[in-house]
């Protein structure tokens, strides 16, 4: 009976404190607001920022991994569409072909997070876009380049963007 | 115990798939029976063992014929989508080679190079029945009068399209580390400074050479799966070295036998052959190989029964060792521990990446085994087996 009741209690817990990754595009006019700042004090969220490009009158973007309440981080997150934030799952910009993938596991070797990793029991290569950070470094090591990753493409866009 | 005492022969064991009653189990299913069961009644018991391997193999390429044309033309300069291929064999004969990068590739001028295209990616294009860019020059003769070609194929076009791999199935391969002070780019992947990362790339049990360690089996004309046809044996491979130091039960520690082998190009499959590229390092062509063991004697079944805890390899330095031609492994390490993904080197825990598939490995070896099961793959006797250690 404890031991249900122990785990019942420890899936309420996971359930409340929620953590996930996302990718942030800031519209030009957010670029002078402290936002991480709010999100922190006026939120209770924990944030980690894995990934930013963000510079004083330009659209900016950030690859952002919130920890927090399941309402706080609702709160958080409307609170930056409020402002015109552009809100997006990382895992949504992350995929791994698998007609091309052959399941040789050398991205296991560099992925930082163990989102590429592989299950012992069978040796199977398998990929879960919730962990991903954005890192990129798989994009090159895996040697039939099956992993696909539509951040570079905007990282540079703007940049193309700024300097016109 | 080096005395073959003779289970069954080939001509048996082909009558028993004829019959339907052979019993076909792949490499890693022969391990459990004979750690269950003992060897002896396993030998009774199985008569064919199935292999594979799926990773990138370097000396891999192919004999294509383009066909001639009007005025004929002996084409001494070829290039497939920009890559060259090897002219000086005949006529409208060429070697393409999995390894080639495309001639405006940048190399390793942008360090590490991307390799985005070479050899190994035409010949999966081809399979893939992708239109393909044929270019060709020629010096001209009285009977060969045309100097250029440029037209564009597909595999269909080819009258013949032979792949031709002059090294695959290494019996064994190092594990790579690097102990320098910088990342460096190799063909086992990178790795990272310090001892941060190790590759290897072997299917380990499941690896076609380590199941018969002393090619009692394996030899010219022995019928294979390469690239998702039927293929053959046909010679040893490049770089074959039979006398190394093995273990006391007789697998090779280091790198050591390899097979040359050849199947028609048309009749495989773009599922089991594919262009690979290796940042920093180049092109390769990764292929899917299986080979069918016979059980023909007690020690035959000894040595498929062997197990990833008894398959070693070493750990070999790529900053600096490899490359220096130092031979000073770091330490001697299982394919167990190196699966497990990590391994223990100089007192450290290095994590352990594989550049082999073992789920695509496995699927081959389920593959033959349904094959010699449903009689559509017969073995195939050998004419002459390849060179084994000196006694």
């Amino acid at each position: 009976m404890v031991i249900i009741a122990k785990t019942n209690n420890r899936k309420s817990v996971r359930d409340n404190v929620y953590t996930r990754i996302y990718f942030l595009k800031f519209p030009k006019d957010t670029s002078d607001k402290p936002v991480i700042f709010s999100l922190i004090k006026e939120h209770d969220i924990e944030v980690n920022i894995l990934r930013a490009d963000i510079l004083p009158q330009r659209e900016g973007i950030m690859i952002l991994e919130i920890k927090g309440s399941k309402s706080n981080v609702k709160k958080g997150l409307a609170y930056l569409e409020e402002i015109g934030v552009n809100i997006e799952r990382l895992a949504a910009r992350v995929r791994r072909d698998d007609d091309k993938c052959f399941q040789c596991g050398a991205c296991t070797g560099v992925c930082p997070v163990d989102a590429l990793y592989i299950r012992r029991e069978d040796m199977a290569v398998l990929f879960d876009p919730d962990k991903c950070t954005g890192c990129s470094q798989c994009l090159l090591i895996c040697p039939v380049r099956a992993m696909e990753m539509s951040l570079g493409k905007e990282w540079m866009s703007i940049d193309a963007a700024s300097s016109k | 115990m080096d005395q073959i005492n003779n289970i069954r022969t080939y001509d048996e064991i082909n009558q028993k798939i004829k019959a339907g009653n052979a019993v076909i189990v792949t490499a890693e299913e022969m391990v459990s029976i004979v750690r269950d069961k003992g060897v002896e009644k396993a030998a009774k018991h199985v008569d064919v063992v199935t292999t594979g391997t799926f990773a990138p193999m370097c000396s891999s390429g192919a004999f294509l014929n383009i066909g001639q044309m009007i005025p004929t033309i002996k084409t001494s300069k070829v290039w497939f989508n920009k890559v060259p291929a090897y002219g000086g064999l005949a006529a409208v004969d060429a070697y393409l080679g999995a390894t080639e990068p495309s001639e405006d590739d940048p190399l390793n001028k942008v360090y590490p190079g991307e390799f985005k295209y070479g050899g190994g990616h035409v010949i999966e294009d081809l399979l893939r029945g992708k239109p393909i860019l044929l270019e060709a020059k020629a010096y001209g003769t009285d009977c060969y009068a045309a100097r250029k070609l440029k037209k564009e194929i597909t595999l269909e076009d080819l009258p013949y399209a032979l792949l031709c791999n002059p090294r695959n199935g290494y019996q064994n391969y190092n594990c790579a580390v690097n102990r320098t002070e910088r990342t460096v780019y190799t063909y086992m992947g990178m790795l990272k400074a310090g001892l941060r990362n190790a590759t290897y790339c072997s299917a380990g049990e499941l690896s076609p050479l380590f199941n018969d360690p002393f090619y009692k089996t394996i030899g010219i004309g022995t019928r294979i799966f390469l690239g998702g046809a039927q293929g053959y044996v046909t010679w040893h491979g490049t770089q074959h070295r039979p006398n190394v130091q093995r273990s006391d039960r007789g697998v090779p520690l280091t790198p050591s036998g390899t097979l040359m082998v050849q199947g028609d190009l048309k009749e495989m499959s773009h599922d089991w052959v594919k262009g690979v590229s290796i940042l920093g390092y180049g092109n390769s062509l990764a292929v899917g190989l299986g080979i069918p063991i016979p059980i023909l004697s007690l020690e035959i079944a000894e040595s498929t029964g062997i197990g990833d805890e008894e398959l070693f390899t070493q750990v070999v330095d790529y900053g600096h060792d490899y490359t220096n031609g130092v031979s000073d492994p770091l330490a001697q390490v299982s394919y167990a521990e190196l699966k497990s993904g990590s391994i223990e080197i100089e007192g450290k825990q290095i994590k352990t990446a594989p550049l082999s598939s073992v789920v695509k490995a496995r699927q081959i070896a389920e593959i033959l085994k349904k094959d010699i099961e449903n009689g559509t793959f017969q073995l195939s006797e050998p004419v002459k087996l390849i060179p084994g250690p000196n006694q």
